[in-house]
């Protein structure tokens, strides 16, 4: 997966501010439900698990199926009291995990 | 074959009308009682109650490979009273399940987007469970011009 994952989060935000959260990674989530052009059914590959952490804590995170759409997109929201590091992951059916972090100065 | 348990009677029961509604199922698709079962294990038997989640997705989707959804529960989102799980079923699809996001009191807003593939045109039903043990549900009805489970 040699694209990076695309995030938007503001860069500063207020003590107690809720902010919104937009991430979305590249992968073609194979749904396991298409057949190739010999028949047989192309194997299942998806992102399964989204985790998002603020300064090591637990945010957000969630468990997705193949009814997700390919380049998964997920918007959520997050309270931040201080400054710190979001730090995101996903993981695919294979075990394979794609991480990203940014950073956010709360005043 | 195990036999049908009191809580499966129950739930079949409870989504008879639905079924009525949604017509007889097609295919390898779910039906709203495989969506109902999927609900069941999440919320471990309990009846949800109607209402506080507002489903936001197109009345038509013209490409169900890819249909915006936003989920929002009415919740204060304190560290006493949260909501801590929603679980996102689609009746139609191959496969009940959609996603299941999981909050915490850190999130501020319970409320959740992102796209989704839909079959056909079909309920999508959303429940909602909160730190206080509630279990709350909704669902919104899509219509789906060119389904989006293709091959």
């Amino acid at each position: 997966m040699a694209e990076k994952p695309r995030i938007k989060l503001p860069k500063d935000a207020k003590r107690g501010e809720i902010i919104q959260i937009k991430t979305l990674v590249a992968h073609i989530m194979e749904s396991g439900q298409r057949r190739d052009k010999d028949g047989k059914i192309i194997p299942r590959m998806i992102i399964n698990s989204f985790l998002c952490t603020f300064n090591g804590t637990l945010v957000f995170s969630c468990g997705l199926e193949s009814a997700v759409a390919a380049n998964p997109y997920l918007q959520f929201s997050a309270k931040v009291e201080e400054s710190g590091t979001f730090r995101f992951s996903w993981v695919d059916d294979d075990g394979t995990t794609i991480t990203a972090e940014e950073k956010i100065a709360v005043t | 074959m195990r036999s049908l348990t009191r809580r499966k009677a129950l739930i079949l029961g409870a989504v008879s009308t639905t079924t009525i509604l949604a017509g007889a199922p097609r295919g390898v698709r779910a039906t709203p009682a495989d969506a109902a079962t999927e609900i069941a294990k999440f919320t471990g038997g309990k009846i949800p109650q109607t209402g506080r989640i507002t489903i936001e997705l197109p009345e038509i989707a013209e490409n169900g490979n890819s249909v915006p959804l936003s989920v929002v529960v009415d919740s204060p989102m304190t560290p006493d009273n949260y909501v801590t799980d929603i679980l996102v079923t689609a009746e139609g699809n191959p496969w009940p399940g959609v996603a299941v996001f999981k909050l915490t009191p850190m999130s501020g807003r319970a409320e959740a987007a992102t796209r989704i593939r839909l079959a056909a045109s079909q309920n999508i039903v959303v429940v909602a469970k909160t730190s206080k043990g509630e279990v709350l549900t909704a669902q919104r009805q899509v219509k789906v011009t060119i389904g989006g489970c293709g091959g």
